[in-house]
């Protein structure tokens, strides 16, 4: 149990210091969504409609991009290897470097997502409804995300392969992601059930993301 | 001769040669039969001649799936029991199943222009082939982005059994995703039960296309099984001269 918040701990620290990258992500995050309404144009009643997708298609490409550094950074300075070899079960310490990787990562999208509603003219109900999904549904995008960066890190140079091989996992994550925040826009359709489907695809992610990559950072690394 | 006999490549290998032609056979007579019951059949009173095209569709969206459950059984084999051919077949099925999945894809649009009207429909069935199709290749970048070969093998297999369990949960929320957009405004296939003028040549055609693929497979599994041999061979050639 320590050795597990000892990982978290330690995980957080480094990405949060100079250098670290996770404020990198929110940034990324904000640029995305403020050029979608120069390729879409300067049309609120538009952005108003399509805001909740416009979030969530940020929050996977950020995602996405801060995935890359899940393993790299170990590998590189050899505290994989460590990692791999110590006693604590390699599925454990993986859940909590995905763990330790969406509080550093993923929390700020959900804290930067109220601000970058009011740039889409999303009222208080949507930015709220858009945030408790990202809440619920980035844990998922981290923990499907780590099975290709535990793939990427064995491969040596997949940041690219990465991205093709966990976008099409991510694809209902997406979907009830959406789903539930236009549920909220739109009042007459139901919240309750994309949001619920959001929660159990998360809960999968938690147990296959972990096994997942565990098998191939042992398979790989040897 | 059982699956653990088969272990040894130069005994895969020989009993590949012996049995390519007569597959190879056998599937030319099927297609050969089938094609020529799909000329046969009627047209159909609502799609006229284009229900022919189904001839050709159905069995290869059939495979474009079976194919990933192979690539998904040659994965446990090569993570769980270390069978030393389960990652050759493996690697030989992918571009085969993703070829299936690509004429599913194009006959399937060859057949909605003239029947919806257009040649892509954000229908659930042809997004959830897309994707299927899209993980294909995703798993063939896989394989192509390490020069070791078991290495490659170890990052597909655990990438091939994700895959198995999420395509289900794709396809499911893909469906949900659709019905939530558009009701059912497309034509169904099928509609009413399929008359037996044209479930004979489908079966027909649909065991002709299996017996494609074995042929195929076993022959990429050749192959690739000498390719592996010339490289190991040339690298031993390499490390000599070194010397």
């Amino acid at each position: 149990m320590t050795a597990l918040a000892a990982i978290i701990r330690r995980d957080i620290r480094i990405a949060l210091r100079a250098g670290g990258g996770a404020m990198i992500g929110v940034l990324f995050f904000l640029s995305v969504v403020v050029v979608m309404p120069f390729a879409l144009g300067p049309d609120l009643a538009l952005l108003k409609r399509i805001g909740p997708a416009i979030l969530w298609l940020g929050a996977l490409l950020a995602s996405l991009l801060t995935l890359d550094r899940l393993f790299t950074a170990d590998q590189d300075d050899g505290s994989l290897d460590l990692i791999v070899m110590s006693r604590t079960p390699l599925e454990l310490a993986c859940a909590a470097k995905a763990l330790a990787h969406w509080l550093a990562a993923g929390v700020p999208l959900i804290v930067a997502t109220p601000i970058v509603g009011i740039l889409l003219n999303l009222d208080a109900d949507a930015t709220f409804a858009v945030a408790l999904t990202l809440l619920v549904g980035t844990p998922a995008l981290t923990f499907t995300g780590m099975i290709g960066a535990a793939l990427a890190v064995t491969l040596r140079r997949g940041g690219l392969l990465l991205a093709v091989v966990v976008l099409p996992l991510s694809i209902p994550v997406l979907i009830f992601g959406v789903a539930a925040s236009n549920a909220a826009v739109l009042k007459p359709d139901a919240f309750g059930t994309p949001f619920s489907i959001l929660c159990a695809l998360s809960l999968v992610s938690f147990v296959i993301g972990p096994f997942a990559a565990a098998a191939s950072l042992r398979q790989g690394l040897d | 001769m059982s699956l653990i006999d088969l272990a040894n490549p130069t005994r895969f290998l020989a009993l590949a040669t012996r049995v390519l032609p007569w597959l190879a056979a056998a599937t030319a007579i099927l297609l050969a039969v089938g094609l020529y019951l799909s000329a046969l059949a009627p047209d159909d009173y609502q799609q006229g001649a284009t229900v022919k095209i189904m001839f050709i569709h159905v069995p290869n969206a059939w495979l474009s799936m079976f194919v990933w459950g192979v690539m998904s059984i040659a994965a446990l084999g090569t993570l769980v029991w270390r069978h030393p051919l389960a990652d050759v077949a493996a690697k030989a099925a992918a571009p085969i199943g993703a070829a299936f999945t690509f004429l599913a894809l194009v006959t399937g649009s060859l057949w909605g222009r003239p029947m919806w009207g257009t040649y892509w429909e954000w229908d659930a069935r042809l997004t959830s082939v897309l994707i299927l199709f899209l993980m294909y290749l995703g798993l063939m970048a896989l394989w192509r982005a390490v020069d070791d070969p078991s290495r490659a093998a170890r990052a597909a297999a655990v990438l091939t059994l994700v895959g198995a369990i999420n395509i289900p949960i794709i396809k499911f929320s893909v469906e949900w995703w659709n019905t939530l957009h558009q009701g059912a405004s497309v034509i169904r296939a099928g509609g009413p039960t399929m008359d037996r003028a044209f479930l004979i040549p489908l079966l027909v055609m649909a065991i002709a296309f299996s017996l494609l693929f074995v042929t195929l497979h076993l022959a990429a599994m050749r192959n690739e099984i000498l390719r592996r041999r010339i490289r190991t061979l040339q690298m031993m050639q390499a490390s000599r001269q070194g010397v």
